[in-house]
């Protein structure tokens, strides 16, 4: 910049900017300490700021054995049970994605521009304004407490579809002009060439879809109803009793470090394909 | 915009689509069929037989004064959580934007909440915001301030914001950053050389060169207000005290839930649709502007 800056100016970025984070931080900072800490210290509202000696009975408790008295399911099989749905709820949207888009950018059909639209207007039906129909509806296939129940309505993205399309229009034609002169029908030109040229784009969406499936809360609440089949972030919520002499802190904090340690490693490992991922997404 | 190059096959591309199109038939198109239908009818007591009443439930609902209550409860929530995010993550950004050594470190450290569940987060600020173990709310109280989120509608509202607007930071931090480092370096500095100072720069020029960003992050914010933060709401307050905290779609949830007015909750979802649709308009009226531009 043009001017020159005095001290203050050149420190007053920074000092704004550790404010932010330390504020950001603090809720994060203060469940980690949580989970040191023994429930009755908690309890009585004296928990100090720095950690205490209870962290590993916590942790242990909470993932092996599960928060005594309210005998829930430990959190070992909700962490394998959001695992679970995450996975399959984003592998699930890049495959069928990949495929429709696939088949209108690349082929002349009837009814093409018609199934387009079709995937296009569920943008505007998110699970929550159609929660008790489709409840009815996974009930009378029976899907209620299974994965496929847990997943399958929540795979079907127009974001992902249209992600797809907009790239596939920027791969040259001449691609599939050279693998068709090679003799190569459309499921090779399919695998050989388009997936390895939309690895980055599927790997910058799989971030964001990982971490929208591993956060679902409404859909999974209203689906399972058995104790091993919750995931974590509707586990949580059931630790917490009303009465609060018997919500163990300490265990729902260790859980709630746990809930949130898989997609905040995957924001900050993979930072460059996250961005990437969220930009592209909101286009 | 069209392929030139394609390949021709009878069957093969409905066969590519069948699995989508399949899983959007049965989980989004029939359940919204069945959302609109059930709005237009009436089930007896039983649940035995249904009427066809016309716009019986949705004038129930426009005579109910407790739905113009959630009306004005998901007006103040959504504006407020927008409002908040907005503006801190805008001054985040504009002092990582300043030509700092380590904006990259700071971003690292300001993005991640972003990964957290809404759920979650509501856990975490009622283990800080509870008035009987929370660390905030002791500090509150001894700075003489009453706070009691379990009886006062005006707090357990304040906390439910404060929750949803700290997870909505970062993702206001991301596009506002790239939004800022998209401005011409050189208009900045020609303002300067004419002698505007920071401030009056930031108004005059960075603001509105901002504007489209904002609109955009505007209308993200009261999608993310309105639709994702169930979770907080349902860990922090179940929609209490006295529906105080209660949004249109936490409306939806309960009143099905109670599992008592089936048509009047349908006739919510048909409105919540209806709000969807208008909001989803208007951000790809934006996008469109912002791709001829």
């Amino acid at each position: 910049m043009v001017e020159r800056k005095g001290a203050l100016a050149r420190i007053l970025p920074h000092l704004v900017l550790l404010t932010g984070v330390a504020i950001v931080a603090f809720p994060v900072y203060l469940a980690l300490i949580g989970a040191t800490h023994e429930s009755s210290v908690i309890a009585n509202g004296q928990m100090p700021l720095t950690p205490g000696g209870a962290a590993l009975d916590s942790y242990y408790r909470a993932i092996v054995i599960g928060p005594s008295r309210t005998t829930r399911e430990p959190v070992g099989t909700m962490l394998l049970n959001s695992f679970t749905m995450a996975m399959l709820i984003a592998v699930g949207k890049i495959a069928i994605s990949l495929l429709s888009a696939f088949a209108v950018v690349y082929f002349r059909f009837p009814f093409r521009k018609a199934a387009f639209w079709m995937i296009f207007i569920t943008l505007m039906l998110p699970v929550e304004v159609r929660i008790y129909p489709t409840y009815k509806v996974a009930a009378d296939l029976g899907l209620l407490d299974t994965m496929a129940g847990l997943t399958l309505p929540l795979i079907a993205s127009a974001t992902a579809t249209l992600l797809f399309r907009q790239f596939f229009m920027t791969v040259p034609d001449e691609l599939v002009e050279a693998s068709k002169i090679d003799g190569a029908g459309p499921m090779k030109f399919f695998f050989d060439t388009l997936l390895p040229l939309s690895r980055t784009n599927m790997a910058a969406l799989f971030v964001i879809l990982f971490i929208y499936g591993w956060n679902q809360y409404l859909w999974p609440l209203l689906i399972t109803t058995r104790d091993d089949m919750q995931t974590i972030v509707i586990g949580i919520k059931k630790m917490i009793v009303t009465s609060d002499a018997i919500t163990e802190w300490q265990i729902v904090m260790a859980t709630a470090v746990l809930a949130m340690l898989p997609p905040v490693l995957i924001v900050i490992v993979m930072q460059k394909l996250f961005v990437r991922g969220l930009v592209e997404t909101e286009k | 915009m069209e392929k030139r190059a394609t390949f021709s096959n009878r069957y093969l591309p409905y066969a590519l689509l069948a699995p989508q199109i399949l899983v959007t038939l049965i989980f989004f198109y029939w359940p919204a069929a069945q959302a609109i239908r059930q709005s237009f009818m009436l089930e007896d007591a039983f649940g035995l037989s249904s009427d066809f009443v016309w716009f019986e439930n949705y004038v129930a609902l426009f005579k109910d004064p407790s739905y113009y209550q959630t009306l004005w409860t998901t007006f103040v929530f959504s504006g407020s959580v927008a409002f908040l995010s907005l503006s801190v993550a805008l001054l985040l950004a504009v002092m990582a934007d300043a030509e700092i050594r380590g904006a990259t470190a700071y971003r690292t450290f300001l993005i991640w909440p972003y990964a957290v569940a809404p759920a979650v987060a509501g856990v975490l600020w009622i283990f800080m915001l509870d008035p009987s173990l929370g660390m905030v709310a002791r500090g509150l109280k001894s700075l003489g301030l009453d706070w009691n989120p379990r009886l006062n509608g005006t707090h357990a509202l304040t906390q439910v914001v404060l929750a949803s607007a700290w997870k909505q930071i970062s993702y206001n931090f991301l596009f506002f950053l790239a939004g800022l480092q998209a401005i011409p370096r050189s208009v900045i500095e020609a303002a300067a050389i004419d002698g505007a100072r920071a401030w009056r720069r930031f108004w005059t020029i960075t603001l509105p060169l901002l504007s489209p960003t904002t609109f955009f992050l505007l209308v993200v914010n009261i999608v993310y207000a309105f639709f994702d933060t169930f979770g907080t709401i349902d860990t922090m307050t179940q929609g209490g005290p006295a529906k105080a905290t209660e949004t249109l779609v936490y409306k939806v949830y309960s009143d099905g839930r109670l599992g008592g007015d089936l048509g009047g909750s349908a006739a919510q979802s048909v409105i919540l649709m209806i709000i969807v649709i208008g909001l989803t308009a208007v951000q790809f009226r934006f996008v469109e502007r912002r791709v001829t531009y």
